[in-house]
């Protein structure tokens, strides 16, 4: 089986868990003997440079191929962080046009751009299935389907509810809504995510497959070991976009309680986004600043390097379709308080869980899990446990029977 | 137990749900105790031998004298056929003995006074919380004067034995041993209405025919269960209450069958061998040891934690306080942090009111934080006076 791929960027060289999910479940088809061929936007060099064929990546078997279209589209990219981008790629010295003439001036022509370079890109190519990795690329999924005739396979990893908190961009829930419509199979990555798409768009419960994210258990950072410059203080870690659908706020609140508790406790924040400031201020408020260590954004080894010196991850996401770094905190040793408004939380049984406004209980919990080293410890050795159950190899299985599942449908 | 959280602590003293347990016992009641004990005394009337006997801790008593007490009366009318035994146990169904002789027998008296005092009875048989057993505990029983104990009938301990004997425990002089028949009896408790199990679906004549299949090897068959099995664990529809109403008639046809009570089959039989059990056994998972109360770090530690207050506790006489204290020993507390399953997301379910056993554990510290407060404020102030002034800080240094 081939299948044409629209997805997103591979770490290291763009981090987040979009980039990652892509490169992991890409990993797992390639295992399962599916030929992919992987086409991403890439910021180019040069401009100049249309597209970019790679012929078998490094880490990928032969039946990998790798297209990049010259974009800079990136995955959780707003109207506004758009025209950041583009104000920087304009003012890049030595490009030989004037970026306008390729890129698009706001978000929404970029992705129209983009799904019009697909279509291209559709017609040179041999495949069977479509498969598309969120709203911006759907547009360019309909387009190949449309001049291809294949099936359409529709993944969704966030819906933009989840992306801001419950108020959506109208232009941009309109195309998410498009794409998941005119998918033969949706593909979500948690039943609350399917919960959603059916909640809020109203799409056939009977065309959504839910495959849950598993974890690359080879990963070389996981044996770092690298060990808490804090001596005899414990250490909370947020790690994620500082931004509302990750629930920094709740965060905060919930360290000023434990603090009443355990003064002398070290919250580490990792991470970047729209409410950095406002983190800080609110900390400050509160006069617990200084209970506070603030990274900026992490990548590689160093995000590794964080979950091993803390002894607990919170993650208190407001709306978290998956929450796939909840497992890397699991694979590094680190035992994890996550929200039950996850889908991770829908996965994992060794896990402490709370609703991501009870900051009371989220204290209560991290109270006790700091105070008694028994808890900590029964936590930590059960979820080291049951997070070896996670691997590659199910969610390609489970994404391939999709396919075969989208293949019948159009047939 | 309530919700209870680190807010709580030194702020509120009702750890126990009320509300929650007047809904789960009046349902029990509702599906189990009443229409059980209504076919008990139909069964006691029609026939003439059959005979039963029952373990009821104190903490249910009294729940059912508070909350129904129809109950009650129901077990006294057939208590009152005379052909019905009640066993003794620990007032608190608590796990006692492993931590705290002292407190072990003052529960077990506890116990005593209260069939005494609802019953008009003096039991004679122990059986331990959960049927945990070794030869320590049998010696020790015995030395509080009791003529039975009962234990699991569980083959490493029995060997080429068979539990269907009397038998007298090793390093004891006088006491006798009774073991379950956990085959039979887990025949009724658990696979009865399990449709995958090759012997559904099981009637009373088949369950005879296993019965009779032991005449002449055999001179007591030992069937114990949770009485929650009839109506509440196997549901009415799954017929369970129509296989136990045909029951005494179809053993009975046989004539070399009859039943006794615990104490009737101790005076009958003699002991056939001795049976040494040094290591603690119980009746609970494949394994029949403690882990399900005491196997992981949670368990121990909130579990000695709780009796290291004994001294204390007891010392302040506060009545109230001691009750908390030892309802908090109810083996039931530690039973919702065991993990050995949890992995395959297989809780304890049933009956288990937390979404985890780190979340049980966390609120039993909590609840303990608060005992060892009020302990504290019992030796200065009263508790109610300090109850309102304490702060977070000082809480988290009491932890």
């Amino acid at each position: 089986m081939k299948v044409l791929m629209f997805g997103w960027e591979f770490p290291p060289f763009k981090s987040g868990g979009l980039g990652t999910a892509c490169y992991d479940l890409t990993k797992g088809l390639s295992r399962q003997g599916i030929d992919v061929t992987f086409v991403m936007p890439a910021a180019p060099e040069g401009a100049n440079a249309q597209f970019v064929k790679l012929l078998g990546a490094n880490n990928f078997s032969k039946n990998v191929k790798v297209r990049k279209i010259s974009s800079i589209l990136a995955p959780y990219q707003s109207f506004t962080s758009y025209a950041e981008a583009l104000k920087q790629m304009k003012s890049r010295a030595g490009l030989k046009k004037n970026p306008n003439d390729i890129y698009g001036t706001n978000l929404y022509e970029e992705v129209y751009r983009y799904s019009i370079a697909a279509e291209e890109i559709a017609e040179e190519e041999q495949f069977d299935v479509i498969h598309v990795h969120d709203w911006m690329t759907y547009q360019a999924g309909i387009n190949a389907k449309r001049v291809s005739g294949k099936p359409l396979v529709a993944h969704i990893h966030a819906t933009e509810f989840d992306r801001t908190g419950g108020n959506p961009n109208q232009m941009i829930s309109h195309m998410e809504y498009q794409g998941l419509l005119a998918a033969d199979i949706v593909i979500a990555n948690s039943n609350f995510t399917k919960q959603n798409v059916v909640q809020h768009y109203n799409i056939d419960p009977g065309k959504i497959e839910v495959v849950h994210w598993g974890i690359d258990p080879e990963n070389p950072h996981y044996g770092i070991n690298q060990k808490s410059p804090f001596d005899d203080e414990k250490v909370v870690l947020f790690l994620g976009r500082i931004t509302i659908q990750k629930g920094p706020d709740y965060f905060i609140e919930t360290a000023d309680r434990v603090l009443k508790y355990l003064p002398n406790t070290k919250f580490v924040v990792a991470g970047s986004g729209d409410m950095f400031e406002r983190m800080i201020n609110r900390a400050d408020e509160l006069g617990i600043l200084d209970r506070f260590l603030f990274t900026g954004f992490l990548k590689g080894a160093d995000v590794h390097r964080a979950f091993q010196l803390a002894d607990l991850y919170v993650m208190p996401s407001v709306s978290e379709p998956f929450g796939l770094v909840a497992l890397e905190s699991l694979k590094n040793g680190t035992p994890i308080l996550i929200s039950k408004q996850s889908g991770v939380s829908e996965v994992v049984n060794n896990a402490l869980k709370t609703d991501f406004w009870d900051v009371d209980e989220m204290a209560n919990k991290i109270v006790n899990l700091l105070k008694y080293s028994e808890l900590l410890e029964e936590l930590k050795e059960n979820s080291i446990m049951e997070v070896q159950k996670f691997n590659l190899d199910e969610p390609a299985m489970k994404t391939k029977a999709a396919y075969e599942r989208a293949l019948t449908i159009r047939r | 137990m309530r919700k209870y959280s680190i807010f709580d602590i030194g702020k509120k003293n009702d750890y126990f749900d009320d509300e929650k347990n007047i809904e789960v016992l009046r349902k029990v009641a509702r599906k189990c105790y009443l229409p059980a004990n209504s076919l008990m005394l139909e069964l006691l009337e029609r026939n003439p031998e059959f005979k039963i006997s029952y373990s009821l801790s104190g903490v249910f008593i009294e729940q059912c004298e508070r909350w129904a007490p129809e109950v009650i009366e129901s077990f006294k009318r057939l208590v009152a056929t005379g052909r019905v035994e009640i066993l003794s146990e620990t007032y608190y169904h608590s796990l006692a003995y492993l931590f705290s002789k002292e407190e072990f027998k003052e529960q077990v008296m506890m116990h005593k006074r209260k069939i005494k005092e609802v019953f008009g009875y003096e039991p004679r048989i122990f059986r331990n919380t959960e049927l945990i057993y070794n030869n320590e505990i049998a010696n020790f029983i015995e030395s509080m004067g009791f003529k039975g104990i009962i234990a699991e009938g569980w083959d490493p301990i029995l060997g080429w034995r068979s539990a269907n004997f009397v038998y007298r425990p090793k390093t004891t002089k006088s006491i006798r041993l009774l073991m379950k028949n956990y085959k039979l009896s887990d025949d009724i408790a658990f696979r009865f209405s399990n449709r995958g199990w090759e012997e559904w679906p099981l009637n009373t004549e088949k369950f005879c025919q296993w019965v009779n299949g032991y005449n002449g090897n055999g001179e007591c068959i030992n069937l114990f269960m949770d009485y929650e099995t009839f109506g509440e664990h196997q549901w009415e529809d799954t017929g369970i209450f129509e296989f136990m109403r045909h029951l005494p008639g179809e053993l009975l046809k046989h004539p070399d069958n009859n039943f006794k009570t615990p104490s009737e089959v101790i005076d009958t039989y003699e002991p056939k061998d001795e049976i040494d059990c040094h290591s603690m056994i119980s009746w609970a998972d494949i394994e029949r040891d403690l882990s399900a109360w005491l196997g992981n770090r949670i368990q121990q530690s909130s579990a000695s934690r709780l009796y290291s207050l004994e001294k204390d506790v007891k010392k302040t006489k506060d009545s109230v306080l001691i009750d908390a204290w030892r309802k908090l020993q109810t083996s039931d507390h530690f039973y919702y942090m065991c993990t050995k399953w949890f992995n395959d997301g297989d809780v304890h379910k049933y009956f288990n009111p937390y979404d985890s056993p780190y979340d049980s554990f966390i609120n039993f510290m909590n609840v303990i934080n608060d005992v060892v407060l009020r302990i504290k404020s019992g030796h200065g102030k009263k508790s109610s006076e300090t109850a309102s002034e304490v702060k977070g800080s000082e809480v988290g240094k009491a932890l």
